[in-house]
């Protein structure tokens, strides 16, 4: 059986469903964002000569990057483990999803959501901004590669961070230990967007897109990691399958070496 | 305007949440207009007047969206009540397809089909610990195969293997027609289905919800007709919109057992599905079984409980890491305990070797071991009568014999019965037996 959009599917609206009613998720989602809005606001509409505009302005635009980190590392970082402690992990794999199915849900549910409010975050950022900051720090914040670095870097380092997450949280016992390792383990390759926003190297569109190309083989590489560690008998037993199941041998085979 | 309810209490969690349009265009428009004055405060105070209008908007808006709710309350109360006035009086309660369903007559194994399970000298270890070995069983399709066992003897480890959720360190086995191998696992899981010992259903979801997603993990077409057809069948489809959280523990057996039978499974493995409930839950779980033995759904039990076992299960297995014994509890009587009839007398019997010798087709006879545990065979039993064992190998023909003999004898006979044992004498006996070769 090949992959099944379906299958993905059921597990996103699932997951969905799941952190509507979850007070933790929903207090990450709630809390840090107001966080990661009136920081940036506050400091840029204090920003004005001689003070050093640029590094409030790189400042701020990185700590609205750190937002489609931490969300979605706090989320996916309960994927497994918190199933695992409801009790719930075998019952789903018992079912014919794949792994990819299941990690391609997952990793969906913590990424809409992430993207879309850090997504409505520099919204409202830029536009408050425009009406309330002065004309240099405007002039600072609007510029093109701020606008393609937010919308090319959420995503991905919200792919990372999922990544990081659910490899934390596939070998973890303890939700609230998961979902710390997930949010410090995430954070990292922020110190590449750090050097664009800092203008430590000269941002333009092809760095912007140098950048994002590097974060994408990242989250290649989380996804190809992820996929390696997503084996139902570690999941439930927490060991993997021995060299001799592997090999093990066909009913016919075994009837005809008896 | 609707009377719906613009917010809702949490089933679970505190405080209100948006039910509709309204209230969520209300929550934004609160939470915006509270981001809106700490930003822009800060610059134009003149703008505060505006922001104070949006936040009296909010209030009103939450007020307005209370007055909604208890109108929305009065009228589900009056909903509710209208059907009981206007039910036929001969109305039926809701349908149990699988539970009531006439006829608790077993039927006939289905032998034209292939077996459900085959299972050839199939091991599992990890590392140094064998968690069970060289288990070998055939389970027919349509049959009730009770698995039983001590804590530890590898019951689920064998269930979850059969499942493909671990994979065997050595033998091989067929699983609903398919052989058990990394291949085949997404194959075979579409084709059987599991219920662990804990139901495992996501508290925060209401029955339904958790129905949906596994109707979508096996890619069941038509789900909310087919979730309507197993809630009816485990009798919760008046639960159906009740958080899981909300149920009490054999209420979410039956919501795992339910969603066991979304996929409409060759094989149903239930483990313990009547662990830790109460009698009342445990009959409840016991008729489904049965319910599901008469639609000829082949299924896997594992079970502590005995009782369940002899009157569920068609055959039974018995595992203590190591298979002991697999067949009908028939059979298994008659291959540990010899068979013999029972006689209890008024008086004990002033020469019982006479009366037991004459009698044809006797092969030895003993008083009541569970009587004579102390005491040698001239000591009566407290209340003065005799129980006197008397091994035979067709108790039926030798009956009438030793009843004329016992007669003849001038014996006050108060019993002449077949010895039963029970499931959980071979149960005992055989765990036993590995406990002694332990020791030795």
């Amino acid at each position: 059986m090949s992959f099944s959009l379906g299958r993905a599917r059921a597990v996103l609206v699932k997951e969905l469903r799941d952190f509507r009613r979850n007070k933790f998720i929903i207090g990450t989602i709630v809390v840090l964002p107001l966080i990661f809005i009136i920081v940036p606001i506050s400091d840029l509409f204090r920003a004005a000569p001689p003070r050093l505009q640029t590094v409030q302005v790189g400042t701020s635009l990185l700590l609205l990057l750190v937002a489609p980190v931490v969300m979605p590392a706090t989320i996916a970082a309960y994927s497994v483990v918190g199933e695992k402690e409801q009790g719930t992990l075998e019952p789903v794999l018992t079912t014919p999803v794949r792994r990819e199915e299941l990690l391609i849900g997952k990793a969906s549910a913590a990424l809409l959501p992430s993207v879309a409010i850090a997504y409505l975050l520099f919204t409202v950022v830029v536009i408050a901004v425009r009406i309330g900051a002065s004309h240099v720090v405007v002039d600072d914040v609007w510029q093109p590669q701020n606008f393609l670095a937010q919308a090319l870097f959420s995503p991905l380092l919200a792919g990372w961070a999922i990544w990081v997450g659910i490899a934390i949280s596939a070998r973890s016992s303890d939700v609230r230990v998961a979902q710390q390792l997930g949010t410090l383990a995430s954070l990292p390759p922020l110190a590449i967007v750090a050097l664009i926003e800092y203008q430590v190297i000269t941002p333009s569109v092809t760095t912007a897109l140098i950048i994002g190309a590097i974060l994408a083989g990242l989250d290649a590489l989380g996804w190809w990691f992820v996929g390696t560690l997503f084996n139902r008998e570690r999941l439930i037993t927490g060991r993997n399958a021995t060299r001799a199941t592997r090999r093990r041998v066909a009913p016919q085979e075994a009837a005809s070496s008896t | 305007m609707s009377a719906d309810p613009w917010f809702v209490k949490r089933q679970i969690g505190f405080g209100w949440r948006p039910a509709a349009w309204q209230g969520w265009v209300i929550t934004v428009v609160v939470l915006g207009s509270g981001i809106a004055a700490v930003i822009v405060g800060r610059v134009h105070k003149s703008l505060l007047g505006y922001i104070g209008l949006l936040a009296a908007f909010g209030l009103y808006a939450l007020v307005a969206s209370a007055a909604a709710r208890v109108q929305a309350g009065a009228r589900a109360t009056a909903t509710a009540a209208a059907p009981t006035a206007t039910a036929p009086a001969s109305a039926a309660p809701a349908p149990r397809a699988i539970a009531t369903a006439p006829a608790p007559v077993r039927p006939a194994l289905d032998t034209s089909r292939p077996p459900a399970l085959v299972v050839d000298h199939l091991t599992k270890r990890f590392g140094d610990r064998v968690a069970f070995q060289d288990v070998s069983f055939t389970v027919g399709a349509g049959e009730v195969f009770g698995f039983l066992g001590p804590n530890g003897a590898g019951k689920t480890t064998t269930v979850r293997t059969l499942g493909t959720l671990i994979a065997p360190t050595s033998g091989s086995a067929i699983v609903a027609g398919m052989p058990l191998l990394p291949e085949n696992g997404q194959a075979i899981r579409q084709r059987i289905a599991i219920m662990p010992e804990a139901p495992g259903l996501y508290l925060r979801l209401s029955v339904r919800e958790n129905l949906q997603y596994f109707a979508g993990l096996f890619s069941i077409a038509n789900p909310n007709e087919r979730i309507g057809e197993v809630l009816e069948a485990v009798n919760m489809l008046p639960r159906i919109d009740d958080l899981c959280g909300s149920l009490s523990k054999g209420l979410k057996q039956r919501a795992g057992l339910a969603r066991a039978l979304l996929s409409n499974p060759e094989v149903l493995f239930l483990d313990e599905p009547t662990s830790g409930l109460d009698p009342v839950a445990t009959r409840d779980v016991n008729d489904l079984i049965e319910g599901l033995r008469r639609r000829g759904v082949t299924v896997f039990l594992t079970t502590h409980r005995l009782e369940e076992a002899q009157r569920l299960c068609d055959r039974v297995a018995i595992l203590n890491t190591t298979m002991r014994m697999v067949g009908r509890p028939d059979d298994l009587r008659a291959k540990l305990f010899s068979r013999a009839l029972v006689v209890a007398t008024a008086s004990p019997l002033s020469s019982p070797a006479n009366v037991f010798d004459s009698v044809k087709g006797i092969d030895g006879w003993s008083l009541d071991a569970v009587q004579d545990e102390n005491a040698d065979a001239s000591t009566p039993p407290p209340d003065g009568g005799a129980r006197y064992v008397v091994n035979v190998s067709d108790p039926k023909a030798v009956a009438p014999e030793l009843t004329r003999a016992l007669v003849a004898a001038g014996a006050d006979v108060e019993q002449l019965a077949e010895r039963v044992h029970s499931l959980e004498d071979i149960y005992l006996q055989l765990v036993n037996e590995d406990v002694e070769a332990t020791h030795r």
